[in-house]
């Protein structure tokens, strides 16, 4: 039998807490499991900083990872010998779901602002550069890895298998909205993915929901609009993120300034250099990310070590709700407040906006360029899902957007007591 | 700060206006792989690279007050034109961002189509492949758009002239 085809001697479950089993039969998605690449992303949590704010919320890509599998497992067992569907396009899925994350550094977020870096163009390089990963994809036909590439790309020609993994119905969204709220413990985030599985079904482009199951989809939409206002965008999180990201950029300032470390960033130096490795990538997880910031604390540096304490002991900045469209003189103002006062505000003051957040809400298709919902109405004629519901319509017209000012209040407060410089800055801050 | 605002409120000023989302997001992505220094990440989506961040941005900037997105109707379709506002311009002033020259790569954009300036855009996503594997995987990822060999040396003669910039 060809490795292609082979299948385990017995199959192999994982326990998982949202989808009760992983279930594992094909010989290469077993062998993709056991890769050091794969391995590592036990070591990069996937909600990054929300587990200041959640404090469950210590969940890997490595489970997220294995649930994306799992439901497009499911998702291709249903599709079984329906139209628009060939079997020869199973394992590339199954494939493809497991590894679509594999790019992702520790806390990928803050780390790609500030080091220009692209999780989508690493994951490209672990399935087709000198890995593990690779050796085994190739194992399954010499261009299997490019295929696997060019589906988590999105450019593979096959569009219904793209959408499974990467539409604004797929299989990632409805394993994190899970997961996510399974390990944040909040209520919302959950729907009915069985029935939504059931009455999903392959179009030629892209898969479609029977009209029957509607009602599903609209608790999944609410779920994602939930967890993103609740959850993805909370303001506590964002404080961690605005502080881990003044982390990363202090240190680097330093390394280019020729500041000698105690603990040299060895595992850094790449990273503040852009000219990043594959090797040197993989091996700097959240782990390692961790010990520098732990030893960062005893820099002589008082910014970095700062810094560094802040993330450590969870002492995050004080937020205000900030509207930059009549506010910006106020900021431009409160920047030369802290200067004045010796407070550096590259470091110890921040706007941030949701459009620095790496989630999206349901849009219709606008312009062409997303692919929107559709569902298949009784006669087979495909709708637009917010022109069916007016749940998702009300929902997905609107443009809500956030921004929050983020500051050192103590630093503020260890200001002279008599002094105007703090009276100001209060001011401004009260509005 | 908000720098990243700063820095599209520069590109609108310079453009005077945009018309359609979609060249829209080509146009930042072109300049952004000709160098210019926009943050908004792209991926590809099912017509071409396509950047959430930046339709969130937008959005926000029209929330704001910086921006304004006028919807018309143009030959049965809809489009937005989008037109920087005197609040945007003062915000721009203020900001202090020191925006490059964009105003002449511009102007050469806005007088393609955007099914070209989608072409240009989908050929520069592959940009790390040689030039006939590029031209393959464009032809299969947007086999719909039936584009041309003529299409293609235009859009190559394009690209040409951006890298001169």
């Amino acid at each position: 039998m060809s490795y292609r085809h082979e299948q385990l001697s017995e199959e192999k479950v994982f326990k998982d807490p949202v989808h009760r089993y992983i279930h594992v039969r094909d010989r290469v998605i077993w062998d993709l499991i056991g890769t050091p690449e794969f391995q590592r992303l036990r070591r990069i949590k996937q909600l990054g900083t929300t587990y200041l704010t959640f404090h469950g919320a210590e969940h890997s890509r490595f489970s997220h990872s294995l649930g994306v599998y799992e439901i497009v497992r499911r998702i291709v067992e249903n599709f079984k010998g329906k139209p628009n569907w060939s079997e020869d396009e199973r394992l590339l899925c199954l494939c493809a779901a497991l590894l679509h994350d594999l790019g992702h550094g520790p806390f990928s977020h803050s780390f790609e602002k500030v080091f220009d870096l692209d999780h989508e163009d690493f994951t490209r390089e672990v399935v087709l550069g000198d890995t593990k990963v690779h050796d085994i994809l190739s194992k399954v036909d010499p261009n299997f890895p490019q295929d696997v590439a060019d589906v988590i790309n999105k450019t593979y020609p096959n569009k219904l298998v793209v959408s499974l993994i990467s539409s604004q119905i797929d299989a990632d969204r409805m394993d994190y909205l899970q997961r996510d709220a399974f390990f944040t413990g909040v209520s919302y985030g959950h729907f009915d993915m069985e029935r939504i599985l059931r009455v999903m079904r392959p179009m030629e482009d892209q898969a479609v929901i029977k009209e029957s199951g509607m009602h599903a989809v609209e608790d999944y939409i609410m779920s994602r609009y939930q967890m993103y206002w609740q959850v993805y965008f909370h303001p506590v999180t964002r404080s961690a993120e605005v502080i881990l990201t003044k982390i990363l950029h202090r240190a680097k300032e330093l390394f280019h300034s020729d500041y000698i470390f105690k603990l040299a960033p060895t595992h850094f130096i790449s990273f503040f250099e852009k000219d990043v490795s594959l090797n040197d990538y993989l091996k700097l997880d959240e782990n390692v990310a961790f010990y520098y910031f732990h030893i960062w604390q005893e820099e002589d540096d008082q910014i970095l070590a700062d810094l560094c304490r802040r993330f450590v002991d969870r002492d995050l900045f004080k937020y205000i709700e900030f509207n930059p469209g009549n506010q910006y003189r106020e900021l431009m103002e409160l920047k030369d407040c802290f200067m004045e006062a010796g407070i550096d505000p590259s470091y110890y003051l921040e706007v941030d906006s949701s459009s620095d957040l790496p989630y999206d809400f349901y849009r219709q298709g606008e312009d062409e360029e997303r692919l929107p919902i559709l569902l298949q109405m009784p006669n087979g004629e495909l709708k637009e899902l917010s022109r069916q519901s007016d749940i998702v319509e009300a929902i997905s017209g609107k443009k809500r957007t956030d921004h929050k000012l983020y500051f050192a209040s103590d630093l503020i407060d260890q200001l002279p007591e008599d002094s105007d410089i703090k009276r100001r800055i209060r001011e401004i801050l009260k509005g | 700060m908000l720098e990243d605002h700063a820095k599209l409120m520069a590109f609108f000023e310079q453009a005077e206006e945009v018309v359609g989302r979609k060249r829209l997001q080509k146009m930042v992505y072109i300049l952004k792989k000709s160098g210019f220094d926009f943050s908004e990440r792209y991926s590809f989506h099912f017509y071409g690279p396509y950047s959430e961040e930046l339709s969130t941005r937008i959005e926000e900037l029209c929330n704001l007050g910086f921006l304004v997105e006028e919807k018309e109707k143009e030959k049965g379709y809809y489009q937005y034109r989008y037109t920087l506002t005197d609040q945007g311009t003062s915000f721009l002033d203020d900001s202090k961002v020191q925006a490059p020259n964009m105003s002449e790569m511009i102007d050469k954009m806005n007088q393609k189509s955007s099914k070209f300036l989608e072409l240009v855009s989908t050929m520069l996503f592959f940009d790390n492949f040689p030039k006939e594997e590029i031209e393959q995987k464009v032809l299969t990822v947007k086999s719909k758009q039936n584009y041309t060999d003529e299409d293609l040396e235009e859009a190559w003669l394009f690209i040409d002239e951006m890298k001169k910039h």
